[in-house]
């Protein structure tokens, strides 16, 4: 990969100083749509606040939860959010390792989408809490065999690695905007000298975020996949009917691949448009990213054959139940939507040029998102609905689980809450990493950084 | 909110620990001075006691009083009674669904009408076979699925072979609810709706009230009633004579009726089966099948919201004892 550019010096300094145009433009411009973009998030999250506010003055009661479906929307928005948070590793991580010179301009957006949803993650599951003010309970009382407390190491674990995956190579755009965004108000220019660590771009300097960014990579490969895998163990090591599966680790491994993928084709189709960044998010990034889902599409395809073929080619008098419930039953409608329209369409379409362009690809990647969000729907609710045991003596409502407008708003709240981190982040520093896309193209800025000073 | 609650239950806490243990101290001493004060005058009738630790005393029988044990500390709650092993049989041939016990269990722990500790189905196991009552308590399981997933010990197995739930410790994850096969626990969605005299009993997770929001709770065998040498309370409730409750070591069941049978003879001569046997659970409650039944079987149409009955797998005919 470390192919030096056939470009002068000249011909560099002009590509840099272009670069940094395009990347400082939507941070010393605000659109009206930017502004209405943002009081619409603040909106929706000011909803989901005054919903959870309900909920903690009357219980859970306020949602459809019951004895049976005792876990529903929330824990499926937990997985999805879980889920997504992957793309910045499988993105950043493992194209980095492979040596895909192409995904430098989409690094930043799955890095940031990344630290997002991990966070926002660990909120909902706080909020399905039935006793959140009990929660250092945690810490004090901790059984190790629960995974419960797997999952509180993980996901605490993945947010601080991811969290330095953006941080480390954001330092030298920091340092950009600390130099060249003079004429921000004074705490945003304090802001970022702190949050710039003194990076002046010495040779010592470049050699650790190298080396760290390096070694991260490596990192957050293994952890990705374990947070996921045990966030699949919460189910996987109960002896529920369709949770009782050894397939579900890599099962929800390879879905949240897929729905990470779909989350970073939007972001690059957002912001490409939002912050005219044409030049740098190409249809040739469009065109891998299709190609990639494909691939991952197929990878989810093969999981989900292991996991309701095979058992429905034996149907076992308790799986039976879930599993006819999906083909033919009450949730078959949303089985078979997500299962054609989320994840086997995209897999034949997307095998077509014309599919791979930008406006095709983001119509399907959002098909994808929301299956991938209604599969975990799919595989908490209806699965808790159908235990050994028959629900009989209870009132009708618990035999159903739909939810309700406070969690349906909670809900709304933390998917808006995870667009305003991500839509602050961009609209504080450079959505695109500038130097490492210049170093994608052969142009080492420290070298000319260092020549030009001269 | 959090925090007044914490310092009020910590304050309530400490008064009830005192008063405990002012209790404690003076019952053993009344009882003290009954048993062994020689000067009180002779009687004709002897009674044979036994001694905690298992001595044999002959003693006056009116020098005898009524010694009720101080209900456990948390902790003691938490360890169970020393040397018992908790077992109970339900004979599925007595069973006539009457749910007198469900009533009994409701009434004794306060509970909300929707929350049965206890409860009565109906099972048809398959099409070709017949129908029967199933009351389903908490099978207080010895390899507990439930407590091994709870993240904060809130729900745990004593020495005594019980499953409880301490509602002080519950942090309303319900990872329990989701690993236990049975359906066996209960969650507080709302503020309980309870008396100011229920609320103001102190709490013990032998008991399991007064509730709290946001916490589980379920069956748990009446631990406080048998520290009182007491039945647990579905067992005395059952008019059938249907539930048997007695100590594994001492391989003895009681019940209503007031008949003691060998546990293990109990299970022989009836082929006694645990339900869903195959998920390595092991259960303490027992079933008899409902063989040479002396009530009418139940309809399986009469109440529509009934489900059919899912499980094929527990069916009568193959059991694996």
């Amino acid at each position: 990969m470390e192919h030096h550019s056939n470009l002068t010096i000249e011909q560099q300094k002009i590509e840099r100083e272009r670069m940094r145009a395009a990347v400082l433009k939507p941070l010393r411009t605000s659109t009206i749509w930017s502004k209405l973009w943002i009081f619409f998030l603040v909106t929706v999250i000011g909803i989901g606040l005054y919903a959870y506010y309900i909920q903690l003055s009357n219980g859970l009661k306020v949602t459809a939860l019951r004895d049976y479906a005792s876990w529903g929307a929330y824990i499926s928005n937990f997985i999805f959010f879980v889920a997504i948070s992957l793309c910045g590793s499988l993105i950043s991580s493992i194209l980095r390792l492979t040596n895909f010179e192409w995904h430098w301009p989409i690094t930043r957006i799955a890095e940031i989408i990344a630290v997002s949803a991990i966070m926002f993650a660990g909120l909902i599951i706080i909020v399905d809490m039935g006793r959140p003010d009990r929660i250092y309970y945690l810490f004090m009382y901790y059984r190790l065999q629960s995974p419960i407390v797997w999952d509180v190491v993980v996901v605490a674990t993945y947010f601080t690695v991811s969290f330095l995956f953006l941080y480390f190579p954001l330092l030298p755009s920091i340092a950009m905007c600390r130099d060249l965004l003079t004429e921000k108000p004074k705490w945003q220019r304090k802001m970022y000298k702190i949050l710039a660590l003194g990076w002046d771009g010495n040779h010592a300097q470049w050699k650790i975020v190298k080396r760290c960014v390096n070694i991260l990579s490596i990192l957050v490969i293994p952890l990705a996949v374990s947070i996921h895998t045990v966030t699949a163990w919460l189910f996987a090591t109960t002896l529920r009917p369709g949770w009782d599966s050894t397939n579900f680790g890599p099962y929800f491994v390879a879905g949240a691949f897929l729905a990470g993928t779909g989350c970073v084709i939007l972001g690059m189709a957002v912001f490409r448009k939002a912050y005219h960044l044409e030049e740098y998010i190409t249809e040739r990034h469009f065109n891998f990213m299709g190609k990639l889902m494909v691939f991952l599409c197929l990878i989810y395809t093969y999981f989900n054959v292991n996991e309701y073929l095979v058992p429905a080619y034996k149907m076992k008098v308790a799986e039976s139940h879930h599993l006819n419930e999906l083909f033919t039953g009450n949730e078959a409608w949303l089985y078979w939507s997500i299962q054609i329209i989320g994840m086997a369409l995209p897999a034949l379409l997307l095998l077509l040029k014309p599919f791979r362009k930008p406006i095709p690809l983001t119509v399907i990647a959002f098909f994808v998102v929301v299956g991938a969000w209604l599969k975990r729907y799919i595989i908490v609710s209806p699965i808790m609905l159908n235990p050994y045991l028959p629900i009989q003596n209870v009132p009708d409502n618990w035999k159903h689980y739909f939810p309700t407008w406070v969690e349906i708003a909670i809900i709304s709240a933390s998917l808006a809450g995870v667009l305003f981190i991500i839509t602050l982040f961009s609209r504080f520093f450079p959505i695109i990493s500038n130097w490492e896309v210049l170093e994608g193209k052969g142009i080492d800025l420290e070298e000319l950084d260092e020549k030009t000073q001269k | 909110m959090n925090n007044s609650n914490k310092k009020t239950t910590s304050r309530r806490d400490f008064l009830q620990k005192g008063l405990l243990a002012g209790t404690a101290i003076t019952a053993s001493v009344i009882g003290l001075k009954k048993v062994f004060s020689e000067e009180e005058m002779q009687s004709a009738d002897k009674s044979i006691v036994f001694s905690p630790n298992g001595k044999v005393f002959t003693v006056d029988t009116n020098k005898l009083c009524e010694y009720t044990a101080p209900p456990p500390t948390n902790d003691g709650a938490r360890i169970g009674i020393a040397g018992k092993k908790f077992v109970m049989v339900i004979d599925l041939a007595k069973c006539d669904g009457c749910k007198a016990c469900t009533e009994c269990c409701q009434a004794m722990h306060f509970t909300e009408p929707d929350k049965e500790w206890i409860k009565v189905f109906k099972m048809q196991d398959a099409e070709t076979l017949i129908p029967y009552y199933f009351p389903k308590p908490c099978f207080h399981c010895d390899n507990p699925p439930c407590t091994k997933v709870c993240p904060v010990n809130a729900t745990f197995k004593r020495q005594d072979g019980i499953v409880l739930i301490d509602n002080e410790r519950c942090i309303g994850c319900r990872s329990c609810m989701a690993a236990c096969p049975y359906s066996t626990r209960f969650f507080n969605w709302s503020h309980p709706v309870q008396s100011k005299e229920v609320t103001n009993i102190p709490y013990s997770p032998e008991h399991g009230f007064p509730r709290r929001m946001g916490t589980v709770e379920k069956c748990d065998f009446c631990p406080h009633m048998i520290r009182q040498g007491k039945m647990p309370t579905c067992v005395d409730g059952c008019p059938m004579g249907a539930i048997w409750f007695g100590d594994q070591n001492e391989d003895a069941v009681t019940n209503s009726e007031g008949i003691t049978m060998r546990l293990s003879q109990l299970i022989e001569d009836n082929a006694a089966y645990r339900h869903l046997e195959d998920l390595g659970t092991e259960p303490r409650v027992y079933y008899l099948p409902p063989k040479n039944r002396k009530y009418p079987k139940p309809d399986m149409n009469e109440q529509p919201q009934l489900q059919k009955v899912k499980h094929g797998e527990m069916n009568m005919g193959n059991m694996q004892m």
